[in-house]
């Protein structure tokens, strides 16, 4: 598990407006990959092309190249729901299917791909809630509707939904931006748990944040409003956070951002 | 800072609240008041067609009209019943449903989720002019269409067509309606599992969109059980019972409304009310059953 993506020359554009230029970038496995950076500075824009979801939005293009450990998932052949079946994704807000239950939730993924053993459905149910620290709680209703966890267990409940499916990287759309500061804290800790088995790749709007669970940083930023969104730099976070080499990386970082 | 109650004297600040709050009482009431008139006499005709429907065929309803049809009664005979309307009705239904209900949640479907450009917008564009057919054309439709051109002749089957038609573009426009209403964060959630669009349609859109989905059709269902005009030129009526739709003219609970209710004799007009009491329970069973198979569904999903 765990695999390594280069993305090269990514650019993306929605209709005729260019969102994100000339984009690359190597994430390494077994790491937590933080992309901060203002809104609308492609971001959310570049982790969607890592699992080929950018292609969902109509009248969306991209150009350049995404390597999954060598291989091109936007080579001749190979087919996007393969490509998000071991590129994982968890939304900015928690989307549990309402007319399933905890259980149904979590094994969605595999049961709508085609695996049919009961055994090996539930083994992964349990396998996938322990991993997103919410066997506990919900062990005893996994029968009750996905929908009327909290916030905070819904957006772990999608956690272990995404890697019931087994994937390789675990992709993570600001997932923290609509939960409180605890269940923000619960996930942030389930992060760095995870890490030992994926590739992470996380966007957030919370500096913070971006601190404490990324080993490496990646700044997007916009030159202003209509342009598209450029990396400034990546680094380790530590170095990032402390001495970046682009100014522009130092003033958003302390607040002086204009 | 000072505050407002800080700078004015506290009986004027009372005062004043007072005053405010007064009017915004009497504005609640009136609101109310007019929002609670409203109801009543939207009410009014409901009730009033429910009660005396109820009132008039209660009177004449019984096991021996359920279970008789008009073969051999006299025209001054109070025997004789709707048993053949009822069968008459519940088969044409069933023919138009199983017609509309599929195809038109097909088409809801590709306007939804897969129609693009030009061929959506005219797929769009066909249903709102469907849905603007007057009944009586539909009728003639399938009159000039299967019962002379095709030679078919009257039958319950070309009611079912008829009725048919009616329902196609209101199951359409329901459905579609519901599916729009499915957040995009589901489909996004689906796809990014690696679940193909037609498995993510076939098992996240549509039972999500179940419910109101069931809806839609079953008010399509009650809106095309009563209609009238289009069974006299498919249908026809027929005295007695035929149990097959296939062949032969066949009776349906508003033709036999319409048929008992124009006679000038007491006893016909008496079972046009039963009728009609009938054709409204008809539709309030097939309401509640629907409404039980999607519950049962839900649950069994969730």
């Amino acid at each position: 598990m765990a695999k390594r993506i280069e993305a090269s020359g990514v650019t993306a554009w929605y209709g005729s407006h260019r969102a994100v230029d000339d984009v690359s970038l190597v994430i390494e496995p077994k790491q937590v990959t933080a992309l901060i950076g203002p809104s609308g500075c492609g971001k959310s824009t570049f982790i969607r092309i890592l699992n080929r979801m950018h292609e969902v939005v109509p009248h969306a293009r991209m150009a350049g190249k995404v390597l999954l450990d060598g291989d091109d998932i936007y080579g001749d052949g190979v087919s996007p729901a393969d490509v998000r079946r071991t590129i994982g994704m968890v939304f900015q807000r928690p989307n549990p299917f309402p007319t399933m239950s905890v259980r149904d939730n979590v094994a969605a993924g595999l049961r709508l791909n085609g695996v049919r053993k009961a055994s090996e459905v539930d083994d992964a149910v349990e396998r996938s809630l322990r991993l997103a620290g919410l066997w506990d709680e919900v062990s005893s209703r996994l029968r009750r509707p996905g929908a009327s966890l909290s916030g905070g267990q819904q957006q772990r409940l999608c956690i272990a939904r995404a890697i019931a499916v087994e994937p390789e990287v675990l992709l993570m759309d600001e997932p923290c931006s609509a939960l409180d500061p605890v269940s923000t804290l619960t996930i942030e800790d389930l992060i760095t748990d995870l890490k030992n088995d994926y590739t992470i790749v996380i966007v957030t709007h919370n500096m913070q944040q971006a601190a404490r669970v990324s080993d490496v940083t990646a700044f997007f930023n916009i030159a202003g409003a209509g342009e598209p969104g450029r990396l400034v730099e990546a680094g380790p976070t530590a170095k990032i956070f402390t001495n970046p080499d682009d100014e522009r990386t130092e003033a958003y970082i302390t607040g002086r951002f204009g | 800072m000072t505050t407002l109650a800080e700078r004015r004297p506290p009986g004027v600040t009372d005062l004043l609240a007072r005053r405010v709050s007064g009017r915004r009482r009497t504005v609640d009431i009136l609101a109310r008041l007019g929002m609670a008139l409203s109801v009543l006499v939207a009410l009014v005709p409901l009730v009033a067609v429910l009660a005396y429907t109820i009132s008039r065929g209660a009177r004449t309803i019984s096991l021996q009209f359920l279970t008789h049809s008009m073969r051999g009664v006299g025209p001054l005979d109070s025997n004789g019943g709707a048993y053949h309307a009822i069968i008459g009705t519940l088969e044409q239904v069933a023919i138009a449903s199983l017609l509309a209900v599929p195809l038109g949640l097909l088409v809801a479907v590709y306007v939804v989720e897969y129609g693009r450009g030009p061929l959506r917008t005219a797929v769009r564009f066909l249903v709102d002019v469907m849905t603007g057919i007057p009944s009586i054309v539909a009728g003639l439709f399938i009159f000039a269409f299967w019962v002379l051109g095709l030679h078919r002749g009257f039958s319950g089957l070309a009611a079912g067509l008829a009725l048919a038609v009616l329902m196609l573009p209101v199951v359409v426009r329901s459905s579609e309606e519901m599916l729009k209403l499915v957040p995009d964060s589901l489909r996004e959630a689906s796809y990014a599992l690696g679940v193909p669009r037609w498995r993510t349609v076939l098992s996240v859109v549509l039972p999500t969109a179940s419910a109101g989905i069931t809806t839609g059709v079953m008010l399509a269902v009650a809106r095309v059980t009563g209609e009238t005009a289009p069974l006299l030129l498919t249908a026809f009526g027929f005295d007695a019972i035929r149990t097959s739709p296939l062949h032969g003219p066949q009776s349906g609970l508003p033709l036999f409304v319409f048929s008992q209710a124009s006679s000038a004799f007491d006893v016909a007009v008496r079972r046009a009310w039963a009728g009609a009491l009938t054709l409204i329970v008809v539709v309030m069973l097939l309401t509640v059953a629907a409404r039980v198979v999607t519950g049962r569904s839900r649950l069994r999903v969730g």
